[in-house]
């Protein structure tokens, strides 16, 4: 199924690119997305290995590493937040 | 509620008179404003720039308001936050809360602000002679916003 990835900040800067489509399995969580992004290796390895610092949201809303992905889903990448 | 995301300057006493236009419950107006400074860390800030998550910000700036009317007795709010390019001395946000007595407005002002920094997608890019940067954000804006998790037995 496709969802469609969004970057922001120094995410967006690090990957070189703001929004893509990807396929996943069905049922897949946001820990399988990131497993998958990890594996491309390089600069996507080093910004979104587990433990450092970055956000995931579904749908525009914050989301956690069990939430399960719809075909359709919006998903935002994005370092923690450092507005106001 | 006035929420706004917006490139454009806005004016505190307009935006505060609208606040409370014929409105004559209201006893009491707290607003904050944000400003760029020109000083962080130790270099110099000629600009900033502001990004943000333009189909998720609204709602996440509403969700905020909503969590603080549930705490609080408030009559209005309005909430604006600039996006784009900033520089020194400019407004980045105001935060504007009515109600009919002051502890309201205050306790609201604050806890929007406080979560307005750690939950709301919007992310600073600061300009400097050595170059731009990325802010990181601050350990001490996670603790102000989990100081009111803490004081609140419902959570959050």
């Amino acid at each position: 199924m496709n969802i469609k990835l969004v970057y922001f900040a120094r995410l967006r800067e690090q990957f070189s690119i703001s929004e893509e489509t990807l396929d996943v399995p069905e049922q897949a969580a946001v820990a399988m997305l990131l497993d998958m992004l990890c594996a491309r290796g390089g600069v996507w390895a080093t910004a979104l290995t587990a433990g450092n610092n970055f956000r995931v949201a579904v749908n525009q809303e914050l989301a956690e590493m069990t939430t399960l992905l719809q075909a359709g889903d919006e998903v935002a990448i994005f370092p923690p937040v450092t507005g106001g | 509620m006035k929420i706004s995301v917006t490139t454009s300057d806005f004016d505190l006493s307009t935006e505060v008179n609208a606040l409370r236009a014929r409105q004559p419950q209201i006893g009491a107006v707290v607003s904050f404003v944000g400003l760029v400074r020109d000083l962080n860390h130790t270099s110099k800030v000629i600009a900033m720039e502001l990004e943000h998550y333009p189909a998720m910000t609204e709602a996440a700036l509403r969700d905020i308001v909503t969590a603080a009317q549930q705490r609080w007795q408030i009559i209005d709010t309005t909430l604006i936050h600039r996006v784009g390019k900033l520089l020194p001395c400019d407004q980045i946000v105001l935060v504007a809360v009515a109600s009919m007595h002051r502890h309201d407005a205050f306790s609201a002002c604050e806890f929007m602000m406080d979560y307005l920094k750690t939950k709301a997608p919007f992310w600073k890019k600061e300009h400097t002679p050595d170059g731009a940067h990325w802010v990181d954000a601050r350990e001490s804006d996670d603790l102000a916003q989990q100081r009111w998790v803490m004081a609140d037995p419902t959570p959050r």
